[in-house]
């Protein structure tokens, strides 16, 4: 048995040899236990891909309902923390105290952020009817609507973000701006006047399908009707934006489990970032108390570690989400 | 054991040992506390020992009642209209009249087509009886003989309710005490907590603090499911109570399939959070495994120069890393579904069933390896001691682990033939499915030949590796018929799927076990135990689950469904022959636990090795002292028996010190 | 008991031009991510917002992880946790997609009896159509 230097070091444990082989030890451990939050995501990436897979039109619609913008700033976000939780280890591991205090209060900020824009996000969708399991305005129970009282509404305010793709090619910053002045003024473009004009004329369609979602005729003769008046407007490239008349009444009553699978991923995701939050700040208290150095700072890589990855799964859940095309 | 028995520890060169090398991890400190907050894998290991054991007690006393309810006159269909002929005569006898036997006969005269004249023909016999019984007796007029009758049927389909009730929850919460509290746990937690530092030469697992934290989570889930019982119990007792806190037990069956799970009544949500609290335990335990698998190897080993138990474990850990995550979060799913009513398993809610069990599978296909292959480390290294050869096909045996972890993933649609998963998945998952008995095979044709040849000496740790590997190949071979997709839509849910699942989980895991229990006992307590009576227990348990669990095929094959708790009368004999294997069992369990506990009481002292085993754990004294080691021993080849002289005074092997330069030189090096 | 093959294992420290300039890449991506859902790609809009995240993904995994220069165990945990969470959502999604017909059909039934047969027929067109488009 060596016995060379346990003493010397207060945090190495009996057990272990050499303070290279303890890190190593965490780090491999704490991987594994990474790989077990991915596959407990994995579940959920599975019933994403289930749900969309087999009912592309119903993420497509409902998806609207979510603020691209917010989502895209909420990634720049927890991007940004996660840089500065990178920065925190190099500076835990050079001993620079008073740069690990800055970056694990900047992380924790970005938490703080992140979840702050999360619950601007949540709130928007609760005050519409639009919240996690039978609390929304879509659900249906046995081909029943349960809220119908809330379905005229939150589809309306689901449709006014719905933003029709004609513009090809142009890009981001300036329509993302169009996008929100759009869905603030009700600013309307010239073309978007086909898809404005449906908009209104939607909730009276819709109302026909409450109560009774699996009156199929109502429904889809309305979507023949514009097919064959307006049929045109599925080949050019002009396209309206879809809405809750065009899925047709199987895929109407899906459109509760986009946002079911949505609060699923996003609140278990904010549940890990909360975890993440609270283990920073227990860092960054050992750190003011300059607890951390060159030969121990192990705890601020695994934290970072586990940082990085719940970044790294909103850097999945951003697209899937909010992105569908 | 030899006649002459040590009383007095030796090391592993037959030396006795001085005082001041006494202290074993048993006697390291004293105190409930010492132990509650022990970081020490051995105590962990014996801690996880005392709380799986008394699980498997309590999943074991549903068996029996399971067994036993299969048995009861009321569970043959056949004999519901003796019962209801029976209780019609009590009823009117209990109202002070008499009713001739005739009229109750004419009454239950199967195939009557003219009530009318039944009637005439029973109210003929009744006048008669009356007239002819005197003054004194009263016979019972028709139409309270009618009323008697309705009333008796009423009572018998009460019954039968209440024996359903009874017997669904019982298999409920036999299979999920027995799978999530005792196989899930058993060798991995007991004997690989307490072996795999002590095999890697090492002071304890990487994570000792998580190691004990595993602990307390295995209680807190086992909390959640004595809560489920205890709920459950007291709702059967008081039936009131059921309307003050809600259903108890559970009902569902261990896989808590939806959408009944959404719906039923019973205590599905503590059930499953026990489950999910249990995985934790699950996933920090394979944590530990593996970092320390990965890091704390001491010099000279290899990974191919690993024991093949670690190989086990490290295949094991991996599993538990992959597969048990998608179970917490399809625990979580469900009870998200019962809380908050979300949908995404519930058809009425738009939810897709069958997307459930992939989930569920996804876990708990792979969870069958986790039973699994721990134990077939131990008969690795049992089997090879035991015949003292070298283990035959090392690489293969360990690559196999490995194999069989990964193709454990690939197969678990084989659960769901018929449930409505889709044509094209069914025909994949059923190819390979059949994949599986290739690194199976491997290993079973590797043991096999690891005896071939060898002396085997057959102690009891040997007797219950051979009776796994017997059991085992039936409960494989039996697999490929169910893999077999035409075959497994006759035997879906039949007793033949009961029967295989328990020679694999039940047989092949049970026997591991308790051939590593036997195999490592007297290194865990330093005691031998009777190796007469041990034998014993073996026969008793081996004849007992052949007979329980081998009629079953027959039966199943027939087509006694699985999960009922009546059946015709053409099953009566099977059912009958597998309760009394049932029994024989229990009683050759408990012969074993007798043997345990009379070890630990009048046990002589057992030597530092006793079986002539090379793996490291054997390298230090007999129970092992709390840092294992008083020198760290060379890892040489695990499966080479060279070295080891049988010294029949001590009754166990000591290492011939001309012929192992390197030990004296490790102990050379660190004496220094 | 001596580890010595680690003996020479050393902790590397990032450099923060490093970290900056993968700082960098990620915001970039994550602009293109989102203005690539502008252009109407069809089928492919998906698997470039997956191709994205992925690139993502590696970025924060090797250089904010600091995987790149660490034990290669700890990479191949994070490559077999993708890994195993693609065979599930493989066989899953597969699986759905093909049983999938057996449960449209109720639904197909009621509106063919609902509905007169030339109605039927462009009903399919339609809703195939328009998830083709997007």
């Amino acid at each position: 048995m060596n016995k060379v230097d346990d003493n010397h070091d207060p945090h190495l444990a009996h057990h272990f040899d050499t303070p290279v082989q303890q890190y190593s030890s965490a780090k491999i451990g704490m991987w594994v236990f990474l790989a077990t939050e991915i596959l407990m995501f994995g579940g959920l990436f599975c019933a994403y891909a289930v749900y969309r897979g087999t009912h592309p039109d119903v993420f497509l619609y409902a998806h609207h309902f979510l603020d691209t913008n917010l989502g895209a700033i909420n990634t720049v976000v927890l991007l940004a923390s996660s840089l500065t939780m990178a920065w925190g280890v190099r500076a835990a591991q050079l001993g620079q105290k008073p740069i690990l205090v800055i970056m694990l209060l900047l992380t924790l900020l970005g938490g703080v952020g992140f979840m702050g824009i999360k619950t601007i996000e949540y709130s928007s969708k609760y005050s519409h009817g639009l919240w996690f399991g039978s609390d929304n305005a879509f659900y249906v129970k046995s081909g029943k609507y349960t809220n119908p009282e809330e379905l005229t509404g939150a589809i309306e305010y689901g449709e006014s973000h719905a933003m029709p793709h004609e513009d090809k090619g142009e890009l981001t910053d300036e329509h993302l701006e169009l996008q929100v002045k759009d869905a603030a003024t009700e600013d309307v473009l010239d073309n978007q006047a086909a898809g404005e004009a449906q908009d209104q004329s939607l909730p009276a369609s819709a109302q026909s399908n409450i109560g009774n979602a699996t009156n199929a005729p109502a429904g889809l003769s309305s979507k023949f009707a514009e097919v064959e008046g307006d049929g045109s407007a599925y080949v050019t490239s002009e396209k309206k934006p879809l809405t809750y008349e065009d899925l047709d009444p199987q895929q109407q009553k899906l459109v509760s489990q986009f946002f079911q699978i949505y609060f699923l991923m996003t609140g278990l995701h904010g549940i890990h970032v909360l975890v993440g939050m609270a283990l920073i700040f227990w860092l960054f208290i050992r750190a003011l108390r300059g607890t951390f150095g060159p030969k121990y700072f192990v705890p601020v890589d695994l934290v970072g570690l586990y940082w990085h990855i719940v970044d790294l799964i909103w850097i999945f859940l951003f697209p899937l989400l909010y992105l569908i095309h | 054991m030899s006649a002459t028995q040590p009383t007095q520890q030796t090391d592993i060169f037959g030396k006795p040992v001085d005082e001041q090398h006494k202290d074993n991890y048993l006697t390291h400190q004293r105190g409930l506390m010492s132990w509650l907050f022990t970081l020490d894998h051995k105590r962990i290991g014996i801690m996880y020992m005392i709380a799986v054991l008394s699980f498997f007690f309590v999943g074991g006393v549903f068996a029996i009642v399971l067994r036993v309810m299969l048995t009861m006159p009321i569970a043959d269909a056949s004999n519901q209209m003796r019962f209801e002929m029976n209780d019609t005569r009590n009823i009117v006898e209990s109202s002070g009249a008499t009713v001739p036997e005739e009229a109750i006969k004419l009454l239950y005269e199967p195939g009557v087509t003219d009530a009318e004249a039944q009637q005439q023909k029973i109210e003929v016999v009744l006048t008669d009886a009356a007239s002819s019984a005197g003054a004194g007796a009263k016979v019972v007029e028709y139409p309270e003989l009618i009323n008697a009758r309705d009333a008796a049927a009423q009572k018998y389909t009460q019954d039968l309710t209440n024996h359903n009730t009874f017997y669904n929850q019982s298999f409920t919460l036999h299979g999920a005490v027995m799978v999530f509290l005792f196989i899930i746990p058993a060798i991995p937690a007991i004997i690989g907590n307490f072996v795999l530092p002590l095999m890697l030469g090492a002071k304890d697992v990487a994570f000792p603090r998580l190691n004990l934290a595993s602990w307390y989570c295995y209680m807190g889930g086992a909390l959640f499911f004595l809560w489920v019982l205890g709920k459950g119990i007291l709702n059967f007792l008081v039936p009131t109570l059921e309307g003050v806190w809600g259903g108890g037990g559970l009902d569902t069956g261990w896989t808590f399939y939806t959408p009944y799970s959404t719906e039923t009544n019973t205590a599905v949500v503590a059930a499953t959070a026990g489950a999910f609290v249990l995985g934790f335990s699950s996933i920090l335990t394979a944590v530990n495994f593996i970092a320390s698998i990965h890091m704390l190897r001491p010099k000279g080993m290899t990974w191919f120069r690993m024991p093949l138990m670690l190989w086990a474990l490290y295949a094991t850990a991996v599993i538990q890393i992959l597969a048990t995550p998608v179970l917490a979060i399809t625990l979580l799913l469900l009870i998200a579904e019962r809380a908050f009513g979300i949908g995404i398993f519930d058809p009425a809610l738009g939810g897709d069933p069958i997307l459930y069990q992939h989930f569920f599978w996804f876990y708990s296909h792979p969870a069958v390896y986790i039973m699994i292959l721990p134990a077939m480390g131990i008969v690795s290294e049992v089997i090879s001691v035991f015949s003292r050869k070298h283990i035959f096909g090392y690489a293969f045996i360990a690559c196999s682990s490995m194999a069989i972890a990964i193709l454990g993933f690939l197969v678990w649609g084989h659960h769901m033939f018929t449930s409505g998963q889709s044509e094209l998945l069914n025909a994949v998952f059923s190819i390979i499915t059949m994949l599986v008995a290739i690194p199976s095979a491997i290993k079973v044709f590797n043991w096999l030949t690891t005896m071939y040849n060898g002396s085997i000496r057959l102690d009891s740790p040997m007797l219950y590796a051979l009776g796994f590997i017997w059991l085992f190949t039936i409960g494989g071979l039996t697999g490929i018929y169910c893999a077999t997709l035409a075959v497994n839509i006759h035997i879906h849910d039949t007793y033949f799927i009961v029967a295989h699942f328990h020679y694999v989980m039940v047989g092949s895991t049970l026997f591991a076990f308790l051939a590593g229990m036997h195999y490592w006992w007297p290194k865990m307590f330093g005691k031998n135990y009777s190796e007469r009576w041990a034998r014993w227990g073996w026969l008793l348990v081996f004849v007992g689950f052949n007979i329980t669990f081998f009629i079953q095929f027959i039966m199943g094959a027939l087509g006694m469904p699985r999960r009922y708790a009546t059946y015709i009368d053409k099953y009566t004999i099977y059912h009958h022959i597998s309760t009394g294997g049932s029994l024989i069992l229990t009683v050759g369990l408990f012969l074993v636990l007798f043997v345990w506990i009379h070890s630990l009481l009048k046990g002589k002292q057992s030597p530092a090795n006793p079986w002539g085993a090379n793996s490291l754990e054997w390298h230090t004294i007999s129970p092992p002292p709390h840092a294992n080691f008083d020198h760290a021993p060379p890892a040489t080849d695990p499966y080479d028996y060279s070295h080891w002289r049988w010294r029949p005074e001590i009754a166990g092997y000591v290492l011939n010190e001309d012929s192992e330069p390197e030990e004296k030189d490790a102990m050379a090096r660190n004496d220094s | 008991m001596s580890q010595s093959k680690h003996a020479e294992y050393h902790v590397h420290v990032v450099p923060l031009r490093v970290l900056f300039a993968v700082f960098a890449a990620l915001i970039i991506l994550t602009i293109l991510t989102v203005g690539v859902t502008k252009v109407d790609l069809g089928g492919l809009n998906i698997w470039i917002a997956l191709g994205v995240a992925v690139v993502k993904a590696v970025l924060v995994a090797l250089y904010f992880m600091h995987l790149r220069w660490d034990s290669p165990y700890n990479g191949l945990a994070l490559v077999v946790a993708f890994v195993f969470v693609g065979v599930f959502i493989g066989f899953a999604l597969k699986d759905s997609l093909e049983y999938q017909k057996y449960v449209e059909r109720p639904a197909l039934l009621d509106r063919l009896q609902q509905q007169t047969i030339p109605a039927a027929v462009p009903s399919e067109e339609t809703t195939e159509e328009s998830s083709s488009e997007h």
